[in-house]
């Protein structure tokens, strides 16, 4: 699925980034960084409600190329630059965590578990 | 270590700032950042930044910050994290998947879940742990790699 299809999808706000052709195959959805990095192997997007910068540093070790923050969570500044800096597209949706997941995995999405 | 291989090692040496949470990572990125510019193998790379991201972690959490010694080979990557925190009164207790000690307030910021020890495991091919109560705790992570440029 091509991220301008995800943004459309939960109606979301792009913090930083701009390839909206990028393709993304597999995401997960996780408030603790602690399980994301236990648990997730090759997701390419995080949708998460934690907004400090341990998000970006999670998805930047796990190689993704996306985060969304759920619930209509806006991250300061300076998550955003560290995004920027690492390559991470950054979103922001006024959908809650189950909902976002249900739009995303109803299109197409899946978690890369099953 | 030093005698399992001839070729010298890339060392890096950080201090892990132990007051300020949302700078926990910063080493673990420098690491992850010249890993990709030496050529090694992705996943290689991903196993070495989640290890020491969770250790850089757990030192800021629990043990105000320490240092991590990084020593990079043409076939592995030693990480050596050490702190003078309290030390672990149960090393194989804190091995087990979801036992943490840390407070409500980690949990608050994604982190805390019990799973940071047993991760790194899973994510090294050796990992010790020698920790003294009230001393400290020095953790020694080899991770194996493959597909460097050398």
């Amino acid at each position: 699925m091509k991220l301008g299809n995800i943004v459309e999808l939960l109606d979301a706000k792009v913090l930083c980034g701009d390839d909206m052709d990028m393709e993304i195959q597999t995401a997960c959805g996780s408030d603790m960084m602690s399980d994301a990095l236990a648990f997730i192997e090759d997701q390419a997007m995080l949708l998460t409600g934690l907004i400090n910068p341990q998000s970006v540093r999670t998805a930047e070790m796990l190689d993704m190329r996306c985060i969304c923050f759920v619930r209509g969570k806006m991250p300061g500044d300076d998550v955003v630059e560290l995004a920027r800096e690492r390559g991470i597209t950054v979103l922001t949706t006024r959908y809650r965590m189950f909902s976002a997941c249900g739009k995303l995995y109803q299109a197409g999405l899946r978690g890369g578990d099953c | 270590m030093s005698n399992k291989s001839s070729v010298e090692p890339i060392t890096q040496q950080y201090v892990i700032p132990g007051t300020d949470f949302t700078r926990a990572g910063e080493a673990s990125s420098k690491v992850k950042t010249i890993l990709k510019r030496l050529g090694y193998d992705p996943d290689a790379i991903r196993r070495v930044a989640i290890a020491m991201y969770e250790g850089e972690i757990n030192m800021v959490i629990h043990a105000h910050g320490g240092t991590a010694k990084v020593e990079i080979f043409p076939d592995r990557v030693e990480i050596a994290l050490c702190d003078q925190g309290p030390g672990i009164s149960d090393v194989s207790k804190a091995m087990e998947e979801g036992y943490s000690t840390a407070p409500d307030e980690v949990r608050a910021l994604g982190f805390g879940a019990g799973m940071g020890l047993p991760n790194m495991k899973k994510c090294s091919d050796d990992m010790r742990v020698h920790s003294i109560i009230g001393k400290g705790t020095d953790v020694y992570m080899t991770i194996r790699v493959r597909g460097t440029g050398n």
